[in-house]
């Protein structure tokens, strides 16, 4: 148990029964299928991957809006994935989440100071209706809006603003930790750095841990100290953000880094790298999840790889390190 | 003055928009969607559209394709495809024209291929809709196959007598329903391989269900280039697409342009897209075309403030830091500001800003900008 | 930055919906005239009472009875009565009465019995709709079930056995309304909240914390509510259909009692000597249906299609 992890998960999985034609053999889809990764405090993790590879699942799963159906998750030293009603709602009060649609995530009939100061009531953090108005005050100022913004209702306000507003909201309840879910995907990209200094701001003046799932690296780069790349429900590679992009190893980091458009016409490059789709998530994959894609597949990779640390803090799911591995060359030459 | 060459009107522009002003009629008011924008397209040329939400890109393709919503008034200005000014069109050649000379991708392609229609009877209803049009095309790709099929040996009886009816065809510009059907069938499946769908026989048989996303995008495209259309209108198409399929896509579009030999016009919000594949671009705010350039050009030496704001704030995945942000948010257009619609939150805006909108000049040679500080 | 903010649209907002009704209204006749005639049928049962004395429906008159004296009008009948005195716009009943005084009485009485009808499946519905839907399962299994074992007997057998069971008044009336019509709001009711409870933000006062009667009561049930009440609006006109059709066929509490139905049941057993007196109740009923229709009609399509727009 690391001292330093507020969070942390063993083998977390989330597997959803799906009946596969009319005599109901009874298959899974592995939205998560064994995550295991430690959060530090104060750190921003970044969570990256496409559609379909589970980050969505993991911030949802942690947060318990969804419920693992394996392994175990840890927050500030304690085991949350069985906790229910008295038991977890302090738990809640330390962790909070930031939604992608800022444009669905409030309650349209709940005028602004309703919606910062609900939480505080659900859980006894106000002694007096003016303690209460003045907290409110206090949080819709801090985050870039102004005191006559309370008394209004969300669909006056831009996306942008609505983000904002649910950031307040989150933190009304003084949370440690925190979960953005894309926070800012759904905004333009002239209003994106607004929110995501904003939340850096906040970070450093409350002392809060977050966890940023996005799909897109640009983002990513710029916010997180840590990088967990995902695919299929599992994490492929994890990384210092710098290392991760100035030295990837998983042949779907490259893959992924490599298809990324750079707005600078003097840099174009020959994108596309990965050819097919994502492979369906249904079923056991006894081999690599990746192999169908990789470019550096060999036999080797008929069986799943382990996690391996191939420099430090620096860790791949592979059987190669592509770059330097002489075993791998060989076998690559060898390729079936 | 410089006005008419940012509108265009040389010979080789297949696309020329002029001075167009469009607004909708809602129960909450007017909104003025378009405030007199002109730009032009060249033959063969990609010119990319970018803009943010509410700028009126995505507006700007509906009224080229005369897909406009029943509320909507364009109040002023021309759409002239190769010579014909396409808001004077009467419906049926309107719908002749989006049958063969514009051609529309959109974002999201599961709400634009129906549902309960096979891939193949989707794409053999565009030639069943008006055969007179795609007589040359087809018939001219089957003699192409049977040449290849026939390569070396001699032409048996039966591929000769083929022949014979094809060429019969093309005389007299008719085919039989059979006949079309079949040709169709044909010509769809190599357009199907040809924007690299894997076994194309199998997906000319498939539902829209059982595709994927970027599958379902190139299925788009295929029907798009069926028409060999001289104006494609590509809106935000990888927009709901992965990065990595997002890559695929646009690395076909970079292989299909020779072939196609069409102009095209991207729609999108994001800048590394325009980067990687555009010709030209077009920046749009609020209803406004504010800088055109080529693509170098606009990037090296951004002119507009929104551009270089624009530019500032794109996150970018070789960068670390956190970019820049404009002040402030898109201005809702039932209540557009005065003037230029940018000034409230241009750092430079200065006193002539608010009250006189400015024009579309070629500030430097190629390089039209609407803004005061250049002029205009 | 909020200098740079464009100031929200004064329009927006609760504003809106109202901006939107009038202009819908300016655009749509046939629901302004259901708005009037909806208005008209309201006020006219608030002031039923000074227009005409309550007690009148309990005299008989048999000299009067079945009579028609209006020299504007006439019916095509043979063997007509014809009576003395004070003109009757729309002639008499069956009992003597001022046919125009009975239907002017009789409207308070119909109109109450549906609006507590509305009002009480309103509530049922509103209740059982939205536990059903938010506990799901069991609970769920359970009020469905029960609700299609209702859907299932024809209304009328339903209503007419409670009655005879029940005994014969406006209560038991009421009561019986009441049972046949429940159903559909609980339907309603539980598929708007199963829709509203997979949105984003109630999952995001799940993730703050909130119990499930919190956000029941005070989130979901407010928003999912809208069409609950356009369709009570809607039904009061079929409610007094359906009230006067049982009475009708016979189920009143007193063959005297102002009612539109027990009135068009005196109207069918006098067709050939009397016509008005089917005529006149008749139009009463098809009128008010059809005004509290249009105007249920009017309200649905501006909480409907926002979408549409």
């Amino acid at each position: 148990m690391d001292k330093q992890a507020i969070l942390e998960t063993t083998d977390l999985s989330k597997w959803y029964p799906v009946r596969k034609g009319r005599f109901s053999e009874k298959a899974y889809l592995r939205a998560l299928d064994g995550v295991t990764l430690s959060i530090q405090k104060g750190e921003t993790f970044g969570l990256v991957g496409e559609s379909g590879c589970g980050k969505t699942t993991f911030g949802r799963t942690i947060m318990r809006l969804i419920e693992p159906s394996g392994g175990s998750m840890f927050f500030d030293g304690e085991e949350i994935s069985k906790l229910r009603g008295r038991r977890l709602k302090p738990v809640r009060r330390k962790m909070q989440m930031v939604f992608q649609d800022p444009y669905a995530s409030l309650d349209p009939r709940q005028s602004i100071r309703s919606t910062l100061i609900e939480p505080m009531r659900i859980h006894n953090l106000v002694s007096s209706k003016a303690e209460a108005e003045r907290l409110a005050e206090d949080l819709i100022k801090r985050v870039g809006l102004n005191q006559d913004h309370l008394s209004r209702f969300p669909h006056e306000f831009s996306g942008g603003q609505r983000q904002r507003i649910t950031i307040a909201a989150a933190l009304a309840v003084k949370p440690v930790f925190m979960v953005l879910d894309e926070p800012t995907s759904s905004l333009d990209v002239s209003v994106q750095a607004q929110i995501l200094r904003l939340l850096h701001d906040l970070q450093k003046e409350f002392g809060l841990t977050y966890l940023f799932i996005s799909h897109n690296m640009a983002v990513i780069r710029q916010v997180c100290d840590r990088i967990a790349v995902m695919y299929l429900g599992r994490v492929v590679e994890l990384a210092g953000t710098k290392t991760l992009f100035q030295n990837p190893k998983h042949p779907y980091t490259k893959a992924l880094l490599a298809s990324v458009p750079i707005p600078d016409p003097s840099r174009r490059k020959e994108l596309a790298v990965l050819q097919g789709d994502v492979p369906s998530a249904v079923g056991i994959h006894a081999d690599c999840r990746f192999r169908s894609r990789c470019a550096f597949a060999t036999k080797k990779c008929e069986v799943s790889p382990p996690l391996v640390e191939v420099e430090k803090d620096h860790w791949i799911e592979c059987h190669y390190d592509i770059d330097f591995d002489s075993q791998a060359q060989r076998d690559l030459g060898q390729r079936t | 003055m410089s006005q008419s060459h940012a509108q265009g009107g040389g010979n080789e522009d297949v696309l020329s928009i002029r001075e167009l002003k469009l607004k909708f009629h809602t129960y909450a008011g007017e909104v003025s969607a378009l405030d007199g924008i002109s730009l032009s397209i060249k033959k063969g040329e990609l010119l990319g559209l970018v803009g943010e939400s509410g700028c009126g890109k995505s507006v700007t393709a509906l009224a080229i394709a005369g897909l406009l919503p029943q509320n909507a008034e364009i109040t002023n200005g021309d759409v002239i495809l190769d010579g014909k000014n396409m808001l004077t069109l009467e419906p049926e050649e309107m719908r002749l024209a989006r049958l063969k000379d514009i051609a529309m991708i959109f974002q999201d392609p599961m709400t634009y291929l129906n549902p309960v229609f096979t891939i193949g009877s989707q794409m053999v209803e565009i030639t069943q809709a008006e055969p007179k049009l795609f007589v040359s095309t087809l018939v001219a790709h089957r003699l192409r196959q049977i040449d290849k099929e026939a390569k070396g040996g001699e032409q048996g009886p039966k591929l000769l007598a083929e022949r014979e009816n094809l060429a019969e065809s093309l005389r007299t510009q008719r085919l039989g329903r059979r006949e079309l059907n079949e040709l169709t069938k044909s010509y769809s499946i190599s357009l199907l391989r040809s924007v690299r769908l894997p076994e194309p026989e199998k997906v000319f048989e498939m539902y829209p269900f059982e595709l994927s996303g970027g599958m379902r995008q190139r299925v788009m495209i295929a029907m798009a280039m069926m028409r060999r259309p001289k104006l494609l209108l590509a809106d935000e198409i990888t927009t709901a697409l992965d990065v990595t399929v997002q890559a695929q896509i646009l690395h076909l579009m970079k292989e299909l342009r020779s072939e196609i030999n069409s102009s095209v016009l991207l729609i999108t919000h994001d800048l590394a897209i325009v980067s990687e594949v555009c010709d030209r671009v077009a920046v749009m705010y609020a209803g406004n075309i504010v800088e055109i350039a080529d693509v170098q050009e606009l990037f090296r030496n951004p002119l507009h403030p929104y551009t270089k704001g624009l530019l500032a704030s794109v996150p970018r995945a070789d960068v670390d830091k956190i970019p820049d942000s404009i002040e402030g948010s898109v201005p809702d257009l039932l209540f557009p500001p005065g003037g230029c619609r940018f000034n409230p939150r241009c750092p430079k805006a200065f006193d002539v800003c608010p009250s006189k909108k400015p024009s579309l000049i070629e500030a430097v040679p190629n390089h039209y900008v609407s803004c005061f500080l250049y002029g205009g | 930055m909020s200098q740079t903010e464009n100031p929200p649209a004064k329009i927006r907002g609760q504003h809106s919906d109202f901006r939107y009704a009038l202009h819908l209204l300016r655009q749509n006749p046939i629901v302004m005239a259901g708005l009037v005639i909806s208005v008209a049928t309201v006020l006219l049962a608030l002031f039923s009472n000074v227009l005409v004395n309550g007690a009148y429906w309990h005299q008989q008159n048999l000299n009067l009875r079945l009579c028609w004296n209006n020299p504007d009008f006439g019916w095509p009948v043979t063997n007509m009565f014809n009576c003395g005195g004070s003109v009757y716009p729309i002639g008499t009943d069956a009992y003597g009465r001022n046919l125009l005084d009975m239907i002017v009485l009789a409207i308070p009485i119909d109109l109450q019995i549906a609006l507590e009808v509305v009002a009480s499946a309103v509530v049922i519905g509103v209740v059982f709709g939205s536990l059903a839907a938010y506990m799901g399962g069991l609970v769920d299994e359970i009020i469905l079930r029960i609700t299609d074992i209702f859907l299932a007997v024809p209304w009328i057998l339903l209503a007419i056995v409670l009655i005879v069971v029940l005994g014969r008044s406006l209560t038991t009336l009421t009561v019986a309304v009441i049972i046949t019509w429940w159903p559909w709001y609980v339907r309603l009711m539980r598929s708007q909240v199963i829709g509203e409870k997979e949105k984003l933000y109630v999952e995001r006062l799940r993730m703050v914390g909130a119990g499930w009667p919190r956000i029941l009561f005070r989130h979901i049930i407010p928003n999912s509510i809208y069409p609950i009440l356009v369709q009570s609006t809607l039904d009061i006109g079929s409610v007094i259909l359906t009230v006067s059709a049982l009475t009708f066929i016979g189920l009143t509490p007193n063959p005297l009692l102002p009612e539109l139905g027990n009135l068009s049941n005196q109207g069918i057993q006098y067709f050939f000597t009397a016509p008005w007196l089917i005529t006149f109740p008749g139009l009463t009923i098809l009128i008010i249906s059809l005004g509290f229709n249009l105007l249920g009609d009017g309200i649905r399509d501006i909480f409907d299609p926002r979408l549409r727009r």
